[in-house]
Order: structure tokens, then sequence, then C-alpha cells
């Protein structure tokens, strides 16, 4: 038997749709600048999506309530950040990233907390009714928002970026924005921790067996229930963490914040494949690079760049870029 | 008499609004090869699923070891030591050779010396051990469930049709390894169709038919009973060589 290849396809979407980019965008300073804006917000994307493509893969389980996790991380951020306004507005990049760490691991920490208690109240009742996990989670989305509203009012919040993450790196004619390259290595950092994670643990290990057949793993002698729920808090601190990056990234938090970013996260998870994080990093990132592309290029139809983009993937792949191998 | 390992007693089962088994009979004698044959549908695979936890008796008593399993959830069964080999294989297919078996191995990694044992008697196991199952072929994957199964020494092992598809170079090998778990005081309960397979190896058999045990007793009595054959299986084991 030959060693089977591996299918790079998928992957070499990624440079293909960055090269045909650059003669429709013209300029080439402004091609770098809109790749990495595009590679930057593929990469919050990513983290926010990474944790639902999991708890999908694992237990079968559709959560629309993700957005909630977002908003929250978001929103416990905004509210770190403000309460230490002196050191975000010093002109100190210590004094900045002591403020912007508590805010990141508050915001983890919030939303790690609410995806621990969601999971029990609203998701566990419903496990393998899907209609009524689509019903109950999104309820308990438009719960999670109306309640953001009552303990930080109605309004909008503005954040401003500390100062060591506005302007841009120059490089002649090329601007790249401090924050976006922030979010890439960030976005970068995470990919890392959960392919290390998932490929070179016994848990990683238990986890991709779980997304491919869970029934097996229990007869084995795991319990993947317990198992899932790891996961499922893992994947809403995550989903926390890029809700407060997002924030800063918006320089606004609205209530509403989760559920708009929500329809890219699960666009990126079925374009991905479900249960895929490989997947799921390729899709978040080609849906940046079509957002920024198509938005500068044609941006009456931005709105529905990544609908067409899914539509598109699924027509080449209808299980998606990286299907799961299921039971 | 060799006493029971495994136990079943008026053990039903409803899979949604289907009532499979009404009412199951029958001992795995400890240290033997106990065979469960019957007709498609006739209830071997939701017996076996059943005693796994994977679904639940809905009345009736299963006990293991003397210690009543009924209730308990598949993940503690497991852990009282019995392996379990569905009909599906149900290999990882994304995960390696290796990472299958590491991962069935409980107590740590798998011993050098059980892993010789196992690539003996399945050498296709260790050309292939760092591709993805998925990439196996039928009988190779076959092997992989078995091996996963007994990567580990198990108190009992419930296999089902293992014999599905295979070539029979593979199937003699599969009867060896079973037979010499068996010596190594391992207890098998194997539902099977391969008639030949099931004569050669069994020391007992119970003939399930509608989702109730219509015979049990010793495999040697059963197997030159051709009128009972007949009438449990519709066809008698000379038919199958």
């Amino acid at each position: 038997m030959n060693k089977p290849k591996r299918d790079l396809l998928p992957l070499l979407l990624i440079p293909a749709l960055a090269v045909a980019a650059l003669p429709l965008v013209g300029s080439p300073a402004s091609w770098v600048t809109l790749t990495v804006a595009g590679l930057a917000m593929g990469m919050m994307v990513f983290i926010m999506a990474s944790g639902l493509t999991l708890t999908f893969g694992l237990m079968d389980v559709l959560n629309f309530g993700h957005g909630a996790f977002i908003a929250v991380g978001a929103f416990v951020a905004a509210s770190v950040m403000l309460s230490l306004g002196p050191w975000m507005v010093a002109d100190s990049f210590w004094l900045n990233m002591a403020a912007i760490g508590p805010a990141v691991l508050a915001a983890v920490v919030a939303s790690g907390a609410l995806g621990f208690a969601f999971e029990r109240v609203i998701v566990r009742p419903v496990y393998g009714q899907h209609l009524k996990q689509i019903l109950v989670t999104t309820g308990g989305l438009i719960v999670a928002e109306q309640l953001l509203k009552v303990v930080w009012g109605p309004e909008q919040i503005t954040l401003s970026r500390p100062a060591a993450l506005r302007g841009a790196f120059l490089f002649g004619d090329i601007a790249i924005e401090k924050y976006r390259v922030l979010a890439v290595i960030v976005g970068l950092v995470v990919f890392a921790g959960l392919a290390l994670t998932l490929n070179r643990t016994r848990i990683g290990l238990l986890i991709r067996a779980g997304v491919e057949n869970g029934e097996m793993v229990e007869a084995l002698g795991y319990r993947i229930r317990r198992l899932f729920v790891g996961v499922f808090v893992v994947g809403s601190a995550l989903a926390g963490l890029g809700g407060a990056m997002w924030g800063l990234y918006q320089e606004t938090v609205t209530a509403a914040i989760g559920a708009q970013v929500a329809v890219l996260v699960f666009i990126v998870v079925i374009i991905g494949g479900l249960g895929s994080v490989g997947g799921c990093f390729v899709g978040a990132l080609l849906v940046g690079l079509t957002a920024n592309y198509i938005g500068f290029l044609a941006p009456k139809v931005a709105l529905g760049s990544n609908i067409l983009l899914m539509a598109l993937i699924l027509l080449w792949r209808p299980q998606g870029l990286f299907p799961v191998a299921k039971r | 008499m060799t006493e029971a390992l495994l136990s079943l007693r008026g053990v039903e089962t409803h899979i949604g609004q289907y009532h499979i088994l009404h009412g199951v009979d029958f001992d795995v004698p400890e240290g033997g090869l106990a065979m469960l044959l019957g007709r498609n549908g006739a209830g071997k695979t939701t017996t076996l699923r059943t005693v796994m936890g994977l679904w639940r008796a809905s009345a009736g008593e299963i006990r293991f070891g003397g210690r009543d399993i009924t209730r308990l959830a598949t993940p503690d069964i497991a852990r009282l030591g019995i392996a379990y080999v569905p009909e599906t294989m149900a290999i990882f297919a994304d995960l390696t050779v290796q990472e299958n078996l590491v991962l069935a191995a409980l107590a740590g990694p798998p011993e050098a010396k059980r892993l010789e044992w196992i690539f003996t008697r399945f050498p296709a196991l260790k050309t292939f051990w760092t591709l993805p199952a998925g990439f196996l072929s039928g009988g190779q994957k076959q092997m992989l469930a078995v091996a996963r199964a007994i990567v580990e020494p198990r108190r009992l092992l419930l296999v089902d049709e293992p014999t599905k598809g295979l070539a029979p170079a593979i199937i003699a090998n599969m009867m060896e390894a079973f037979r010499e778990l068996k010596d190594g005081a391992t207890t098998l309960l194997v539902v099977e169709q391969n008639f030949a397979f099931a004569r050669q190896l069994g020391d007992t058999v119970a003939v399930m038919d509608d989702g109730r045990v219509a015979h049990c007793g010793s495999m040697a009595e059963f197997a030159v009973d051709s009128g009972l054959q007949q009438r449990l299986l519709g066809l008698g084991m000379d038919t199958h060589q």
C-alpha cells in the first residue's frame, strides 16, 4: 500500500484566493493591507469558531447560543479595560498590556464559566434532539443578550485601543495595522495550541476519537460526556477571548455583537467541515480574506460574499473542506 | 460445571417503539468460548449492545462476575474488563493504527510483548502502524477492531461477526488468536454467521430466535444435530463448509 497523500487542496485555496485578488485590487500596497486585514479577521473568527466545531463534532450539539459567550467576553473585557482607563491611554507598552492582560483573562474566565452553566442548564436536557437544541440554544442567546442589556445598559460601549496597539507598521507604501498583527499572532498561537493538544496528548486523542465515534470511545471505557463538558467550557472560553479581541477590533461593543459575528462563525464551521479544527482554521482565513477583498472591490455585495463562498465550497465539497470521518 | 462469568436473565430491550429482546436467558461460562447464533434480526447484536450498556435493558438482569451490571454506564462496564468489537468495527478512521491501539489501552502504553503477539497474529497492523486506519482494507480494519479489544488482557470479549467479509487466511489467524485468548483465561462471547468457524471454535452455543434464546447447550452436541440446526437456523451446518 502506498503512503496516502495528505489532502492539501483546500489549503491551496488560501494562496490561490490571495493571488487571484492581486490583479483585481491593482495596488500591491492595498493588496498587502487587505490580505493582512483578512488574515487578522480570519484568525479572530477562528478563535471564536474552534470550540463550536468541536462541540458539534463530539456530541452532535447544535449550539446557536455560542454568540452569548462571544458577547460576554467582549463586555467583560471592555469593563475591565475601561476600569483600567489610565493604563489603557498611558504611553507605555507594558502599562497597556497590564490593562489588556487582565481584561482578556477575565473575558476567558467569564465566558468559560457561562459555558459551564449553559451546558448544564440548557444543552444537557436536549442531547440528541437537534430541533430542541436549535430552539433552546437560540432562546439562551436571546436571554443572554437581554441580560447583557440589563447589566451593562442598552447603549453601545465605545472602546479605544491602547496606544501600543494603535497605528500601523509602515513598509514604504504598505501600512499594516499593529492590532491586526497581534490578532494574527494570537490566532496562530491558539491554532498551534489546539493542534498540539489534539495531536500530541491523550486528551486530544480522545477528543479526535470522540468526534468520529463517541459511542465507541465510551465502549473503550471513557466518559465522553465529561470530556464534552471540558471541550464545551474551553470552547466557550475561546469564544470569550475572540469576543474580547473582536470588541477591540471594532472599538465598540453592543449586546448584539455575539449574534452578529455568530453568522460568520457558523459559516466557518460549515465550510471547514463540522468537527474539524483544521478545516475551521482554513475556512476562517478564507472567510476573512473574502470579506476584505470583496469589501474593497465591490462593497455592495460584501454582505453576501461569505454566503456565496460557503455555497461554492459546499458545491465542491458537500461535507466541508476537511470532513471528519463519522461512524 | 464451570461457573458463569456473564449471566442474562429475562433481559428485554426496546429500541424506540420496537421491542427487540423478549426475555433473553443464557450463561457464558468463565474461561469458555460461547457462540451466539441465530438468523438475521434474531437479536444477537442487540444482546451484545445491551450487555455493553449501549442500549438499556428495559427489564431483566445482567450479571458479570456475580455483579449486577444492568444499570451501569457503558464506560463503567468496559472498565470491569469487558471489551466489545462491534459488527461495524467502529475503528477510528482518522487516527493511526498506533493511536487506535494506544487509546484502547486503559492502563498506559500497550505492553511490547502483547503488541508482538498481536503483530504475530495480525502482521498487517505492524506494516501500517503509522497509517490512518481509514486507509486500511476491510479485513485489516477487522484485525484492528479485534486488536483494539485485546490490546490489554480482558476478562470478557464480546465480538460481533468477526469473520464477516474476511479472507480464509485471515479467518484462520483470527481463530488462532481467539484460541490463544481462551487459553490465556479470557472468556469470549462471539456472534457469528459463519457456522464452520462457529463449530470449530465454540465450546457452548446459544441460538436466538425472535428476541429469545431458543436453545442453549454444548457446541459439540449442536454440531451433530442437523434437525435442530435446520429448525433454529434454517440450514444445516454442513451447507456452510
